[in-house]
């Protein structure tokens, strides 16, 4: 029992109430508050990160202790895959609130977004947390309410038609979220995962089975925009405040996305080899098409989110050659290095994807438009914010220094150790096609003086904007140590041995 | 088993709905309509054949009990779709301030 793991749902929940009712009485209440609230849990995410190991702490909410080896509670389960992703959340979420003290000065409102800000981080926390599969639907549904309603912030056409959007499809994907943990409940009368997963040890009907884990597969795929659900996205993404689509495209699909993906498939399902199959086929599609349909977009923002749809394709395809060598059986250290490379590239992706949207909102924040073509020069008046995005952008293509290059390297060698070898070749290519996209995006957003009629008097941001893109470019740099044997054994280790051991999650939750 | 099947054919007319209409208010509704069946299929999944409801009587022991925790889910899951219905609403009744209409194929600004 561990009486803190609580915390991380308790603290925002109660943020978000009391920004409501006492946000309007009190100046600057909101804000203080907010980044008050993400600072302390990027902390406590933190110390966890460094100190859980290949521990796993439970806690049992209400003390319901397990009647004859069945848990009757609602557990929530801290473990090593489980930390990575709450530091991500909370501490991405700590800089985007950070850089919206500024931004958001321009909308009306400013205690609902940040009451709503609270209630996504607190639903996030709570989907990573939760060790039950209707636990994750409920605080899946938080989160991505609060989302819809940030998306369509501006209440302008765009953002509500976004919004519209987005909440038609995500609403299917929880209607076949909700079937899938129906069928699941009605054949195994449970719903722990770590129970489910001793359930199947007894007997697994595949016929069965391969039907919830589709479900599944489409319910969260949506959530997380893998390419045939990816419809919502770069409508989604682009209309959203700047802050918000940092969050979104930095941390939201990953949470309620990637995370239970690769959580269910690999510590409740039994993996087989069709679906992890598929599995890596969505993720090499999602790969190859998002960065075809990133090339020609002129509005930054629109093409960013093309772009995550497209590294969100390497973790997939990552994680998806893992699951075939595990239910092969063979290649158990190629495995272990795929899914190292998967893991890798999603904290990355959070690093210089949320920066790479901070930059685009500091632009749309100084000269009003996201369009490439209406650029140019800005180098020069916006030094700070043309340094961080070079940063990631260069991050993003995977060019040496910066932590991008060594996560597609981990994916590449594995794939190539695997014999994979189309798959490794479509993996660089993307890359160099990625590099081209940023180059231009570069190019005509600070360098191209064509038509320097922006040269009125454009400022660089104010200081919360620059902070939050500083401190995010040194994470780009520093998370590269993340690679190094010694920093890696702490941090990404632990997380590989709960995934890929079948049995190690379910028995120490149950307690034999 | 008829009951399931129906509870299937309802999920497919929802979705029918939302594929097929053009206005937004009724693509709600068939929102609102799968929702139901999703529900329907919880509260089906717990039912068990001659069972009574899961209060326990020391003096009148009952051998059957219908599953009380599938109801639970679903009173859960239907405050979870109240919300996201008033959220809908909410977006559709600004969308036709802006807009002017509830037509779906007026309804396109964004592209590509």
């Amino acid at each position: 029992m561990n009486p803190l793991i609580p915390l991380f749902v308790v603290i925002p929940l109660t943020g978000a109430f009391l920004i409501m009712i006492l946000g309007r009485f009190i100046r600057n209440f909101n804000k203080t508050l907010t980044s008050l609230i993400l600072l302390i849990l990027a902390i406590l995410s933190l110390y966890y990160l460094f100190t859980t190991g290949d521990n796993l702490s439970l806690y049992k909410v209400g003390g319901w202790e397990p009647v004859n080896r069945v848990p009757i509670g609602i557990y929530m389960v801290m473990d090593g895959f489980t930390v990575i992703v709450l530091s991500i959340i909370n501490v991405v979420g700590f800089l985007t609130v950070l850089y919206s003290i500024s931004y958001i000065k321009r909308f009306t409102a400013e205690n609902l977004f940040y009451a709503l800000f609270c209630l996504m981080i607190g639903g996030m926390n709570g989907v990573v947390l939760s060790g039950d599969l209707f636990n994750i639907f409920v605080f899946l549904e938080i989160s991505v309410i609060s989302s819809y309603a940030l998306v369509a912030f501006g209440v302008e056409k765009n953002e509500l038609e976004a919004s519209f959007k987005y909440q038609i499809l995500g609403g299917l994907a929880s209607f076949l979220i909700l079937f899938g943990i129906g069928f699941i409940y009605w054949k195994t009368k449970t719903l722990n995962i770590a129970d489910i997963r001793e359930v199947f040890k007894s007997g697994y009907d595949r016929s069965f089975y391969i039907f919830v884990e589709l479900l599944f597969l489409c319910g969260f795929g949506l959530k997380a925009a893998i390419i045939p659900f990816h419809a919502w996205l770069p409508d989604a993404h682009s209309s959203a405040p700047s802050p918000i689509s940092a969050m979104l495209s930095g941390v939201l699909i990953k949470a309620v996305g990637i995370y239970v993906i690769i959580r269910l498939f690999f510590n409740m399902f039994e993996i087989s080899q069709n679906i992890s199959i598929l599995i890596t086929t969505l993720g090499t599609l999602s790969m190859v098409i998002g960065v075809f349909l990133a090339i020609g977009q002129w509005d930054i923002k629109r093409l960013l989110a093309y772009h995550s749809i497209s590294q969100m394709g390497y973790v997939i395809l990552a994680v998806g050659m893992g699951m075939i060598l595990i239910s092969r059986g063979d290649n158990s250290e190629v495995a272990v290095l795929a899914i190292a490379g998967g893991i890798f590239h999603l904290v990355n992706h959070a690093a210089f994807k949320g920066l790479l949207f901070l930059n685009a909102g500091a632009i749309e924040y100084t000269i009003g438009t996201r369009d490439l073509k209406e650029m140019g020069g800005l180098a020069r008046s916006m030094p700070v914010t043309s340094a961080t995005s070079f940063i990631a952008s260069m991050s993003i293509s995977g060019i040496p220094p910066f932590n991008g290059f060594f996560s597609k390297l981990i994916i590449i060698i594995a794939a190539v150790m695997a014999k994979f070898y189309l798959l490794a070749l479509l993996a660089v290519i993307v890359s160099i096609i990625t590099l081209a996209s940023f180059l231009k995006f570069q190019r005509y957003a600070f360098y191209n003086k064509t038509e320097n009629k922006n040269d009125r008097k454009i400022k660089e941001v104010p200081f919360p904007m620059i902070f939050s893109m500083v401190i995010m470019s040194l994470l780009c740099i520093a998370l590269s140590l993340l690679a190094f044997p010694g920093i890696r054994d702490v941090l990404l280790t632990p997380a590989i041995n709960i995934l890929t051991d079948p049995l190690k999650y379910s028995s120490i939750i149950l307690g034999n | 088993m008829i009951a399931y099947l129906l509870c299937f054919v309802l999920f497919l007319v929802g979705l029918y709905g939302i594929i097929t209409q053009r206005n937004l208010v009724k693509i709600a509704i068939s929102m609102s309509i799968m929702e139901f069946s999703t529900f329907l299929f919880f509260a089906l999944i717990g039912y068990i054949e001659g069972g009574v409801a899961p209060i326990v009587d020391p003096a009148d022991p009952v051998k059957t009990y219908v599953d009380p925790l599938p109801q639970a889910l679903v009173l859960t899951a239907i405050v979870i779709g109240l919300a996201t219905t008033a959220m809908m609403m909410a977006v559709i009744i600004r969308l036709y301030r802006k807009y002017g209409t509830f037509d779906i194929r007026e309804i396109k600004n964004l592209r590509g």
